[in-house]
């Protein structure tokens, strides 16, 4: 690691075209992936049973399945699970067949057909209407928090600024699904929630960059709105690489060592951090720009000047301005003053 | 604090801020330590309903536990139950099954996992964090109340008392019937003719207006009046179905025998079950699943109950039953009316005497058996006896059977002042709470609507402590991968930050305790993310300070880093919070332990890195003249 004291100097906006190329080829690719292949959504939504056992040695798969289908689940599907000995065997909903003592019965019937003893490792049951409820709640949590943030954004910066980081977020959140389409991964609960997690996670990157480039545009006299971005993006980066970095290492630690039942959702997050660092630079900005945002949409916000964030950007000389006044003060008074108390209240 | 010349940002904290940061780490540090001890198994005894526990059973307890040759490490009684701990699990299990041949039905035995807490620990409130179902095995279920049929049931019991009530006024009607179903339905009386109508209407909308709602039909072939329940009627009943539910449940449970159930209501229909360290699942929901029904029976007098139940013979005639805390009485062998007889039950005070009381109320034809029977048995006893009929899957010689248990608990006998028909009382009950629980009883046996298991979730044992250990490892390799990084890019500030990071998990894990938050494996997930996420101020604060200190002085430029970047901390910190809210808002349980500690997460993460690493900051450069940062 370097420890590089200048500050990069990439045109990233210059190559937005591209990106928004590349990220409209991916989103039709994620769109495409869900119409090819769908969702392979766990029980958590579709409604189901689903059975994990854990043999003492490995499970003879097609006896399993035979097994299954002579006592009456031709549809249940058994598959491995994090290892040779665990299984998981999932039965969909089907009339009749749908009540909590259906995990009961597949266990009978199991420890009737073979002389394994097998140890239960879990059973999950979901209602069909139960399942129906969390896809809604699902679906209305991801607008929720798409709408809160449109609105934060709004108030704390400017309308071209909250679209972009919706934008951004949207885009994220259709690459995360789309990988999910792709690879045919599990969607199940711990999934959505990683999606939740990634509207935080890419709305944080967002954030800090559109808080330089707002603060730019104040110090910064010259510059087309271009220029003021592409300085913001490059101050930033170091940040953004470092950040994404631990919390990569971090989501790395969880889908290698977290087990089986967490692998969907560290996988979630790792595509959307990716996706997510990636996103607050050419989609959020990107649109931001392309939405013509500009120097005095954010000088002339009224709720701004009063701000007394505007009154730091120029520290620099305020401090001077600050040393004066404290000096005549403490020679009037001949007080000691803690400086470290009053710095926020200099007027501008 | 004193001026200096040179530079006016001296980076001093005045002293009250170490003071605070001092008194967080160190409650920090007491609240999280219980999670360093471990659990020690235990077996849990309360006493069951209308049950006592005194100083006798302590010793009774004891003796018995001391003839069985079981070491115990505590034993405490505590809010009328008590814990013993034993040295290990294989002590734990037979004494569990030492008490409960020893007390029976007068308590509920269960195993437990009683924190291994120091004292001087749990002086001060401190315990470890709970453990969600997935961390410590068990079962979650979900329960809907089938309120369709209870508003439909509501109305049929009305039938009969609506045509008792005419016959009364000697208004003629052809049928009263239901039609449609649940919230659609309706009470149609049919009459004759229009006139009858009218009649019939003066005599049911003085009797019944406060409950139902009037519209007439006026065809001359079949004028009818259709009573449809007030919608305050209908919200009324489903909240007893509910309720009553929720109290089978309660009792359901305690036969189950376990440590720390919870039943609870969810939205307005539905109620979870959460069962932590129950495995055998098809026991559980054949034990939720039992259906319940009521009977009442004279009592037999004559006989001495006590010789019946100690010979197993019982007088000609009538049967041994016993009371829920085991004392036999003898009932006769034929019952007046059963719990489909049943219309209502509920909790009051009787006005002449001030007690509690329960009214409850008959159908037409049990209202008549019970007047006959009441007519000749002034001032005998009538018993209520609760039953409960469940299929149980039992081994036997290495074969599973299915076997039909049912339960037959007298819960009251009550001597019979004069005789009554489908309208009477029972008084003289000890606590309004007493009252209130016949009353849902009766009602429970009687009326209960329909509940089904609409989710499960199951977690063996193995899986669970797989999934702490997973979840113990992922965060310990996450949280030092995330260490080195820092210190590889941050040299000594680094090194600043990773202090206030573990400072960090350390608060997460106390503020989980103190608040006795679910800890789950999502849970476990969002300390993961957090820990990776949090750094992400101290990133923001040190690479401003390198920015600043290219045109700054040293000071000037720790100071201006801390600051500027304060803003950008907070703005990104707020929306990641609110995505948070949201998860928490409508996600279901595993999911909100993921909102929880990632909202505790970022709550704490500002306070560690933005207040803890700038104390160690000022305290290491403040006020100093330094010629170079280790940045």
């Amino acid at each position: 690691m370097s420890n590089e004291m200048h500050t990069t100097n990439i045109n990233f906006m210059g190559q937005r075209h591209i990106a928004m190329a590349l990220s409209a080829v991916l989103i039709i690719a994620s769109f495409t992936g869900l119409w090819i292949k769908g969702l392979n959504f766990g029980i958590d939504f579709t409604g189901g049973t689903l059975v994990e056992l854990s043999y003492p040695e490995p499970v003879d798969l097609p006896k399993l399945r035979t097994d299954l289908s002579e006592a009456g689940f031709g549809l249940a599907i058994a598959q491995h699970f994090g290892s040779a000995e665990d299984v998981l065997i999932r039965i969909a909903p089907r009339d009749g067949l749908n009540s909590a003592q259906l995990s009961n019965r597949v266990m009978d019937s199991l420890k009737a057909a073979s002389e394994d003893e097998f140890t239960l490792r879990r059973v999950e049951f979901v209602g069909p209407q139960v399942g129906d409820e969390l896809t809604e709640d699902g679906a209305l949590a991801v607008l929720y928090a798409l709408f809160g943030v449109l609105i934060y954004v709004a108030l704390r910066f400017e309308w071209r600024f909250s679209v972009g980081s919706v934008a951004a977020l949207i885009h994220d959140v259709i690459l995360t699904i789309g990988v999910f389409a792709w690879t045919g991964m599990q969607f199940d609960l711990t999934v959505l929630a990683a999606i939740l997690a990634v509207i935080g996670y890419s709305l944080n990157d967002t954030i800090v960059v559109f808080d330089r480039v707002r603060e730019n545009f104040r110090t910064m006299r010259d510059g087309s709105p271009l220029h003021v971005t592409n300085v913001a993006v490059n101050q930033m980066l170091s940040r953004t690489i470092m950040t994404s970095l631990t919390t990569l290492v971090v989501l790395l630690a969880l889908f290698f060592l977290g087990g089986e039942v967490i692998h969907g959702f560290a996988t979630a997050l790792i595509v959307g951090v990716v996706v997510g660092t990636y996103s607050s630079t050419y989609v959020a900005s990107a649109v931001a720009l392309l939405l013509g945002v500009s120097k005095e949409d954010l000088m002339t916000a009224p709720k701004e000047e009063k701000d007394s964030e505007a009154a730091e950007l120029e520290l620099q000389r305020l401090f001077h301005e600050h040393e004066a006044r404290m000096e005549v003060k403490a020679a009037s008074k001949g007080k000691r003053l803690d400086h470290d108390e009053d710095d926020e209240v200099i007027p501008k | 604090m004193f001026e200096s010349k040179q530079n006016i940002i001296t980076n001093t904290y005045p002293t009250w801020k170490y003071l605070l940061l001092v008194v967080i780490t160190v409650l920090g540090l007491t609240y999280a330590m219980p999670n360093l001890f471990g659990d020690d198994p235990a077996v849990q005894v309360s006493p069951a309903k209308s049950v006592e526990f005194s100083a006798e059973t302590q010793t009774t307890v004891s003796m018995a536990l001391q003839a069985a040759n079981l070491p115990v490490k505590s034993s405490v009684f505590e809010g009328g139950r008590f814990l013993i701990r034993f040295e290990n699990t294989e002590d734990q299990l037979k004494a569990k099954s030492v008490l409960k041949t020893l007390l029976g039905r007068q308590a509920v035995v269960a195993l437990n996992l009683a924190p291994a807490t120091p004292d001087f620990l749990r002086g001060v409130g401190a315990s470890p964090m709970y453990l969600g179902l997935d961390l410590r095995g068990g079962v979650h279920f979900l329960m809907d109340v089938d309120m369709e049929t209870a508003v439909s049931k509501a109305y049929s019991r009305y039938v009969d008392e609506i045509k008792a009530a005419l016959r009364e006024e000697k208004v003629r009607y052809l049928t009263v019937e239901v039609e449609g179903e649940a919230e659609n339905a309706v009470l149609a009386v049919q009459f004759k003719d229009l006139e009858t109508m009218q009649a019939g209407l003066v005599t049911l909308d003085a009797t019944y207006s406060d409950r139902f709602t009037f519209k007439t039909v006026e065809e001359t072939a079949s004028p009818r009046v259709l009573l449809s329940l007030s919608s305050k009627t209908i919200a009324e009943t489903k909240k007893y179905a509910l309720h009553q539910n929720i109290t089978t449940l309660r009792n359901r449970v305690n036969e189950l025998g376990v440590a720390e159930p919870v039943i609870q209501q969810q939205g307005d229909r539905r109620i979870v079950v959460e069962l932590p360290g129950v495995q055998d699942t098809a026991r559980a929901k054949e034990i939720l699943g039992a259906t319940a029904t009521l009977e009442f029976r004279l009592v037999e007098e004559k006989g001495d109950a006590y010789r019946a139940d100690k010979t197993g013979y019982a007088p000609n005639g009538s049967i041994i039953y016993h009371f829920r805390d085991g004392k036999p009485i003898l009932l006769k062998r034929r019952s007046i009316v059963g719990g489909e007889n049943v219309v209502n039950a509920s909790s009051g005070i009787d006005a002449q005497q001030g007690s509690s009381m329960v009214n409850v109320t008959l159908d037409g034809a049990g209202g008549r058996k019970m007047l006959a029977t009441t007519k000749e048995n002034v001032g005998n006893r009538m018993a209520v006896v609760f039953i409960e009929n469940r299929v149980e899957t039992i081994e036997q010689d290495g074969v599973e059977v299915k076997k039909r248990i049912t339960t037959k608990d007298v819960i009251n006998a009550a001597v019979i002042r004069g005789q009554f028909a489908d309208r009477f009382q029972i008084t003289g009950l000890d606590s309004p709470q007493e009252a209130q629980d016949l009353a849902l009883l009766l009602r429970a046996g009687a009326l209960a609507a329909p509940m089904e298991i609409v989710e499960e979730r199951t977690v063996g044992p193995s899986l669970g402590q797989d999934n702490i250990n997973q979840g113990f490892m992922s965060v310990i390799v996450g949280f030092v991968l995330v260490l080195i990084l820092m210190a590889l890019r941050y040299k000594t500030f680094g090194m600043v930050a990773n202090v206030a990071l573990t400072l960090n998990l350390i608060i997460i894990i106390a503020v989980l305790s103190m608040l006795q938050a679910t800890l789950t494996l999502p849970g476990i997930a969002g300390i993961v993310l957090t820990v990776g996420m949090a750094v992400d101020a101290n990133v923001l604060i040190f690479e401003r300070i390198r920015e600043e200190m290219r045109n700054s002085p040293i000071q000037t430029a720790i100071h201006a880093g801390y600051e500027k970047a304060f803003v950008t901390i907070a703005d990104a910190n707020i929306t990641t919070l609110l995505a948070a809210i949201v998860l928490f808002s409508f996600g279901t349980g595993p999911i909100k332990g993921f909102a929880i500690t990632l909202s505790i997460g970022i709550i704490t993460s500002m306070f560690t890195a933005i207040l803890g690493t700038r104390a160690v900051i000022n305290l290491m450069y403040g006020n100093k003249r330094v010629q170079k940062l280790s940045i």
